[in-house]
């Protein structure tokens, strides 16, 4: 019965059919309600059964990646020293993270705790794909309306396999301009598959360590090139 | 105590069943609708129907939170006086434009006829979201909103015409108390509405309930409220056994029966409302019953209805002698 098996805190078992039926609503909803960010995440943990063992077998395979595993870090504004990074030289990552973080007012506490993946790693790994979002936003240099979010799902698509990127990236232009599909199309999406396919995974970075590092640093030392001169 | 598969005292199935409802009272209507596919509607308005109130009714809907049945009740009072009002015009053939134009701003500002309807819910939520409702269709004239709790209900004897409950006496923790208080404050005569599910004794289609009540709905609370957890607790709520027996037994054990009513099983609802998920067993009850008193003689009759089969209705009447 349900609330025997919990693997984690607010992990909710489910049954092959309940996964099978909540992919396919949060998948409807997502679309219908776009500010339902918490149907995207469902969608993510229901359809994610072949891509995260994948994730969390790269990571296991490098030394900065399964470090990350063992030690569990956690990006939250209780776990971050915001004055510190703030105070950090331009164009670091940390500098950068908190621009990014303070011009689009978003705060890394948004993401949603992984409920409906039965196994607690894997819970981790999803959980550690979310709260990196933000700083793959901050290494795309990508903001965060509809197109630059796009962008970087494109980019996840490539780098996680996760469906729900997938679906983000084909289902995401819907809604945008003609004006801008066309620089997506021309010039966004075609660098970050370039990037995406040429970077190595992203989660295998323990960016709470590398908080100096100059973001073009990291950049090529991931394999990310460098974004296109395009306002987005 | 049951509250589902746990054991818990009363006072903790109380408590539960009131958060159940705090969390999801905004979401309840939708909800509804999602569950049944609208066809919930449908058997309020049965219940409405089969109450028939006329205008100066004095309706009391207990655990009636969101106010479906209120406004329903609210509708058909005003539809009735319509009637009524175009009837009498009819009549007043003889005289003059300024007779007529006044009767009719008269009668106009006494559109229900002075019926009204209580609304009694034990959750503030739920009331919340009820008088938000009334306000944004525009209900006000004959409704009143009251927080009580149907084992003790904070009204004078004798009061109602016509007591309803729809799906809302399996939340009751003890039915018996509840019954007792709807026969008090009920006027001799008055009438006792319940609108509920059964329990489903086809073996496959109670297999079919159970996967839908547990595999679906909280499914469906996910992503329509963003709420799995209390609605993964719906069904656990209604696993408490209320088939017809069992109501019946309650029923029998309690004041209604203290006034000479008995059983009759020969009452069989009309056969062409058609219930869309399940077959032949998956019934909804109306139990209608009036109390008798003393001193008056009229007749007390309690009809169990049931709502929606494809194969056969059934029903039991209880009749005063």
């Amino acid at each position: 019965m349900e609330g025997w098996h919990q693997l984690y805190p607010g992990h909710i078992p489910t049954s092959p059919l309940q996964k099978a039926l909540l992919a396919a609503g949060s998948a409807v909803m997502a679309l219908y309600d776009p500010y339902r960010h918490d149907m995207v995440a469902v969608l993510g943990e229901t359809t994610g059964c072949l891509a995260l063992p994948n994730l969390r077998d790269k990571m296991k395979n490098h030394p900065e990646g399964h470090r990350i595993l063992q030690e569990r870090p956690r990006i939250h504004l209780s776990t971050l020293d915001m004055a510190r990074l703030q105070g950090l030289p331009e164009g670091s990552l940390g500098r950068e993270y908190v621009r990014f973080l303070e011009d689009n007012k978003v705060s890394p506490d948004t993401r949603m705790p992984p409920k409906f993946v039965d196994d607690e790693e894997l819970a981790y790994v999803i959980q550690r794909y979310r709260e990196v979002h933000d700083l793959m936003h901050t290494l795309l240099g990508m903001p965060t309306n509809m197109l630059g979010e796009v962008v970087v799902k494109w980019f996840e698509a490539v780098q996680t396999g996760l469906p729900m990127c997938v679906l983000g990236a084909a289902f995401g232009p819907v809604r945008l301009s003609t004006r801008k599909l066309q620089v997506l199309a021309t010039e966004l999406v075609p660098w970050a598959i370039r990037s995406g396919l040429n970077a190595s995974c992203v989660l295998n970075v323990y960016y709470e360590q590398r908080w100096e590092q100059p973001v073009e640093s990291l950049r090529e030392e991931l394999g990310i090139f460098p974004p296109p001169a395009v306002r987005v | 105590m049951h509250f589902g598969f746990q054991t818990v005292t009363e006072e903790e199935r109380r408590e539960k069943i009131y958060q159940v409802f705090e969390n999801v009272a905004k979401k309840y209507d939708v909800m509804n609708d999602s569950m049944t596919l609208g066809i919930h509607r449908v058997w309020k308005d049965i219940l409405v129907h089969k109450m028939n109130p006329c205008p100066g009714t004095l309706l009391l809907d207990v655990a009636g939170g969101t106010g479906d049945i209120a406004f329903r009740f609210i509708n058909y009072v005003r539809s009735v006086r319509q009637r009524q009002l175009q009837r009498k015009l009819k009549h007043h053939q003889n005289l003059s434009w300024q007779e007529i134009f006044e009767s009719y701003q008269k009668d106009e500002f006494n559109s229900l006829g002075d019926s009204q309807v209580v609304v009694c819910d034990i959750n503030r939520e739920m009331l919340k979201v009820g008088k938000q409702k009334a306000e944004h269709l525009g209900y006000s004239e004959g409704l009143s909103w009251v927080l009580g709790n149907a084992e003790e209900l904070p009204f004078d004897d004798d009061k109602f015409d016509v007591y309803t409950i729809a799906f809302g006496i399996r939340n009751v923790t003890r039915i018996d108390l509840a019954l007792q208080e709807a026969y008090r404050v009920l006027k001799p005569g008055g009438r006792f509405l319940c609108l509920e599910f059964s329990h489903v004794s086809n073996p496959l289609l109670s297999r079919l309930y159970d996967l839908y009540s547990f595999q679906v709905i909280p499914v469906l609370g996910e992503v329509i409220a963003g709420d799995w957890s209390s609605w993964a607790q719906v069904k656990e709520k209604v696993k408490t056994p209320l088939d017809v027996g069992c109501m019946g037994g309650v029923i029998n054990r309690s004041l209604w029966t203290k006034h000479h009513h008995q059983v009759d099983h020969s009452c069989h609802l009309d056969k062409t409302f058609v219930n869309f998920f399940l077959g032949s067993d998956k019934r909804s009850l109306l139990l209608k019953t009036a109390k008798r008193k003393k001193t008056t003689g009229s007749r007390g009759n309690c009809c169990l209805l049931s709502s929606g089969t494809w194969g056969g209705t059934w029903g039991g009447t209880w009749g005063s002698t």
